[in-house]
């Protein structure tokens, strides 16, 4: 089903932070939480479009640096009363390796989550 | 049986359930709740009982949560069922028809009793009080049964609601007063008699300083006696003369009471286990009959039953308005006045508008409006933050708009067309948030903003949103109150940054754990701020944490629509040359720049530049002498001036060069929020120095200050600080006023409403006055510019610092 691609180790992102995988469906933003769990977000606001790896991160949510929607990490839905959703993508963490899963099939946001 | 603990409620009023809403949204699961409610519905929102009887609403516009709320969260509601009996010894309580609920916390919200008077005839059939649904239902009644002649006996605010409604329905209603100042609780005798005659021109009869002595009639209410012998006839008597805390079941079981429940700081009574909110307490010695303290009450006491036990609750001051439609008054705070105390007053008569406002030190200490109540929280605005109003005295009754609005949308909400563009920012028409409002049930403005984004964005449009809330939900009261930071916390921005200094905090997780932050790691509103409160505070010693950065101050360019960023270098007191010049043109090239653009700011602009390239632009800028401008910072921006007397015919200072000097002294430094100066050679002021949050204007005899003023959103003048005759001075006043805003001001907070907030009395007093004190502040400010004046872009050009920032981390596929 996907094709999985090793991204880099965890310490390559910084807590709190996220860095972009530039993928050939888009980028794709991969998040570290404080609790150093890991997601992967299509790197696009379902609002217009922001940038998400360049928001805020706290708990387990992104604040978009447009216009301050905020989305849940592991489903990619917005807050509400916000509504809209940003494609999820599964990650594997293996050795302290991460690895990214993707396909090509349009949506994803019902793709199961798998984090440290 | 589940593990939870249990919580019963007793009343389900506005209170009670405004306290478990509260819960619901901190501990969603942390109680099995059970509330009983001696009215057989879910809750409604009382205060629309008024228009209910005026015929503008209708009950079930009023509900608030009906019966599937409930259902929906699995909470057990015995509606309809009055509790009689409190077990304390085996934590129960009883229903009349003795159901039993056990408790490990109870939380007791029985409202108040309207106060009967103790007269022959006061329980006849006809005559009834003024508090719920059956009541009003009571009242209709009445009305549709072609009773014609309605008395309310009491002329205070419920009573003068009561009688315009029946009014409204067909009766010919005559008040009854005992004083002969209408709702003289809240109106000075000149107020009031403006009301009393728009009343009377509606048709209300006025009976004032009449004591009532007997209501008379055998099966049925039919005329009222007065103390004088007077009788007159009545179908309908409404006694509405004030209400008492409803005491009964808490004091009958041995719970401490005096006029109400009395309770501590957290709500808590005098037992443990008990909890009290809303009009049936007693907090320090006072009552409260409005919804806004209660709702103030809800919130504390919901945080102490989701166990988290850091809020106190304080007291309350309040401001009232009258709800009938067409007259408007309002009334807030001591406005008795008294020793000490100045009246400002503003007569019309023949708009029928009168303005008082008690002034003490320049400060307001109470308002009272009739006739034009637009201003009302403006006013009670001033009053609650204690704001100095020197500045603007002479002109504050004739309101906000008069201090320099950029007129953003009119005044009067309620006249505008439903397709009326409220929200220039985000485009949102009254009509839509009007809907919201009654869709969503929402009655905040933080609910509006969430659901509607109108005033989410650059906020000038919140008082007109604040009437829409008014106009569709009631006329909840306001409270005097520091708001929180955000949802994280109960403490305010001015706690926050006192206790970063008293406890010597240097980092944010200090903060979350000394504060007991609510959530781990904060939210994308109080990390900037609280990041920005330890830089300013403790410069050199705190750790600037990037990740609690919005994106611009993270990699130090504006994010832009699509994504890309744009690039601004500094350009000294607007001072170019042909090598800087050339170096902006060849990175424009090599970068292909799609836009190059002259800013506002005298700088020019690099738009559309993509992340990954940042670090190799400003490496470029660097090699041609150029710094970061901050164009992305709450911090210094630009420092505009003019040619001067190195150029001009008419310029009498070197206003480039101090504004040059001026840049390269502050150039750096993070403040609450941007802030901007500029240099003006002579009066005729081309550089716009008086709208700066520093300006200077160049005189013959030396260089005049000027302070607080931004174009931008709300457009305000500067006010003068003061004149000095030399530059170092200048520089002396600039740096020390910087600092002080910088250690005074809130997170967001620019310089203008800081001012008006603190007063510009308070300023001089600071900065002029105390020259001691300005030198002090003056040599922190360069204190700290040691750990801010590092070019950022240098850093992160070199690639040592933040280089993951401007890389993927990967390519694949
Ligand atoms: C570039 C520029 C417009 C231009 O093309 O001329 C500009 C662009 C932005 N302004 Fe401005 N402002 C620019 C001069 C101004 C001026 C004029 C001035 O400084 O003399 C004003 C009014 C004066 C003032 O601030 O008192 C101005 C008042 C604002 C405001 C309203 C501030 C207020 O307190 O009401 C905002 C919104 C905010 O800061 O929250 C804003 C916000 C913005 C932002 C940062 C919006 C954003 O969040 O993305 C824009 C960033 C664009 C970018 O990426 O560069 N900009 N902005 C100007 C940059 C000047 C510079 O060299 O740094
Ligand atoms: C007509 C009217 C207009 C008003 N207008 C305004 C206004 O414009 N602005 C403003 O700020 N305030 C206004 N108020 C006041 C405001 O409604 C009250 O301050 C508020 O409702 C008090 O809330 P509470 O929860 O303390 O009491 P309530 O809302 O009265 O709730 C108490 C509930 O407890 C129930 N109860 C009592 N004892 C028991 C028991 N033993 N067992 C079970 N249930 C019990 C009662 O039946 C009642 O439903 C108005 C009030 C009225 C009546
Ligand atoms: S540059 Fe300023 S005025 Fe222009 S759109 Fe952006 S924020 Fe608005
Ligand atoms: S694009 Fe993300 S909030 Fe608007």
């Amino acid at each position: 089903m996907y094709d999985w691609h090793e991204i880099g180790e965890l310490d390559n992102i910084p807590r709190l932070g996220s860095r972009v995988v530039n993928t050939p469906y888009g980028d794709v933003a991969i998040f570290r939480a404080a609790d150093d769990q890991v997601f992967a977000l299509r790197d696009r606001c379902p609002h217009k479009g922001g940038p998400l790896s360049q928001g805020i991160v706290y708990g387990h949510r992104v604040t978009c640096p447009l216009h301050n929607w905020v989305l849940e990490l592991d489903s990619g839905q917005a807050v509400a009363p916000d509504v809209g959703c940003a494609t999820c993508y599964p990650l594997r963490l293996e050795n302290g390796r991460i690895w990214l899963g993707l396909n090509n099939l349009v949506n994803l946001s019902a793709a199961p989550q798998q984090a440290a | 049986m589940s593990a939870k603990e249990r919580l019963v409620l007793v009343g389900n009023g506005m209170a009670g359930m405004r306290t478990l809403e509260e819960l619901l949204t901190i501990a969603p699961d942390r109680y099995d709740i059970t509330v009983f409610g001696a009215e057989p519905y879910g809750n409604y929102n009382r205060i629309l009982l008024s228009p209910v009887l005026a015929g503008e609403k209708t009950v079930e516009q009023i509900m608030i949560n009906d019966l599937n709320w409930y259902a929906e969260r699995g909470i057990t509601l015995y509606a309809g069922q009055e509790v009689t009996r409190i077990n304390r010894a085996r934590r129960q309580v009883h229903a009349a028809d003795e159901t039993i609920a056990p408790y490990d916390r109870l939380l007791l919200a029985t409202g108040s009793d309207p106060f009967i008077i103790p007269i022959p005839g006061n329980s006849l059939p006809g005559v009834i009080t003024f508090r719920d649904i059956r009541d009003v239902q009571a009242m209709l009644d009445a009305a549709q049964a072609g009773k014609k002649q309605a008395v309310v006996i009491g002329g205070g605010l419920l009573g003068l609601e009561a009688a315009n409604g029946l009014m409204k329905q067909g009766m010919e209603v005559t008040v009854v007063h005992l004083l002969d100042v209408l709702m003289e609780r809240q109106l000075d005798p000149e107020a009031a008699a403006l009301l009393r005659a728009s009343l009377e021109e509606r048709g209300m009869r006025f009976l004032t300083g009449m004591q009532t002595v007997a209501l008379l009639g055998e099966e049925r209410v039919r005329g009222v006696r007065f103390k004088d012998g007077l009788e007159i006839p009545a179908d309908l008597v409404v006694m509405a003369v004030g209400i008492r805390p409803n005491i009964t079941l808490a004091k009958a079981f041995g719970i401490h009471c005096e006029r109400g429940i009395v309770v501590n700081d957290t709500m808590q009574t005098y037992d443990p286990r008990i909890y009290a909110v809303g009009e049936c307490v007693q907090h320090r010695g006072q009552t409260y009959g409005l919804v806004a303290p209660l709702w103030e009450q809800a919130r504390v006491c919901a945080n102490h039953l989701a166990c988290y036990g850091i809020s106190r609750y304080r007291g309350s001051v309040t401001s009232t308005k009258l709800k009938v439609t067409g007259i408007d008054v309002f009334s807030a705070g001591d406005f008795g006045g008294g020793p000490g105390c100045d009246e400002i007053v503003l007569r019309d008569r023949a708009r029928s508008v009168y303005k008082k406002l008690v002034v003490q030190d320049n400060r307001v200490k109470g308002a009272v409006m009739y006739g034009d109540t637009i201003d009302g929280n403006w006013y009670f605005q001033l009053l609650r933050e204690g704001t100095d109003i020197g500045a603007f005295r002479d002109s504050i009754l004739f309101g906000q708009a008069h201090l320099g609005d950029a007129g953003h949308g009119g005044n009067n909400v309620l006249a505008m067309a439903d397709d009326a563009e409220i929200c220039g920012c985000n485009g949102v028409c009254k009509g839509a948030i009007v809907k919201a409002i009654t869709a969503q049930k929402l009655f905040t403005l933080e609910g509006v903003r969430a659901h509607t984004k109108a005033s989410a964005s650059c906020g000038s449009c919140t008082g007109l949103v604040e009437q829409l809330l008014a106009a569709t939900v009631g006329d909840y009261s306001k409270t005097a109150q520091e708001k929180p930071l955000c949802a994280c916390t109960d403490h305010s921005h001015d706690q926050v940054r006192k206790t970063i200094r008293e406890q010597h905090l240097t980092s944010l997780r200090a903060v979350f754990e000394f504060m007991e932050w609510k959530t781990p790691d904060g939210c994308h509103s109080c990390r900037p701020a609280i990041n920005f409160y330890l830089l300013a505070t403790w410069p050199g010693e705190a750790q600037d944490d990037s990740q609690s950065r919005f994106i611009n101050e993270r990699v130090h360019a504006n994010i832009q629509k699509d994504g890309t960023y744009s690039v601004v270098p500094r350009i000294w007191g607007g001072v170019t040359n042909a090598k800087e010049l050339r170096a902006i043109a060849d990175v424009a090239d090599k970068f292909q720049v799609p836009t190059v653009k002259i800013t506002g700011g005298q700088r020019i602009d690099l738009l559309g530049v993509k992340k990954e390239d940042l670090p190799k632009v400003w490496a470029d800028l660097n090699a041609a002498g150029m710094v970061s401008g901050h164009a992305y910072g709450k911090s210094l921006r630009t420092v505009k001036t003019c040619v001067g007397s190195e150029w001009c015919r008419f310029g009498t200072q070197d206003s480039t060069g101090l504004g040059i000097k001026l840049e390269r002294m502050t150039w750096g430094s993070w403040t609450p929020h941007k802030f901007k100066m500029a240099v003006s050679g002579c009066p005729r002021n081309c550089a716009e120095a008086t709208i700066k949050d520093f300006g200077v204007v160049c005189v013959d005899s030396g260089y005049e200050l000027h302070v607080g003023g931004n174009g931008g959103i709300k457009l305000r003048g500067t006010d003068l600080l003061c004149k000095v005759a030399t530059e170092a001075e200048a520089m002396e006043y600039a740096g020390a006023f910087m600092q002080l805003y910088r250690e005074e001001g809130r997170y967001l907070e620019r310089t203008a409403p800081w001012l008006e907030r603190v007063g510009l009395a308070y300023v001089k007093q600071r900065i002029v006055e105390d020259g001691e004190g300005r030198n002090v502040l003056h040599q922190r400010f360069l204190a700290s510019q040691q750990y801010a004046q590092i070019d950022p872009w240098a850093e992160r050009a070199s690639g040592r610092v933040d280089a993951h920032e401007f890389q993927p981390l990967r390519q694949v596929g």
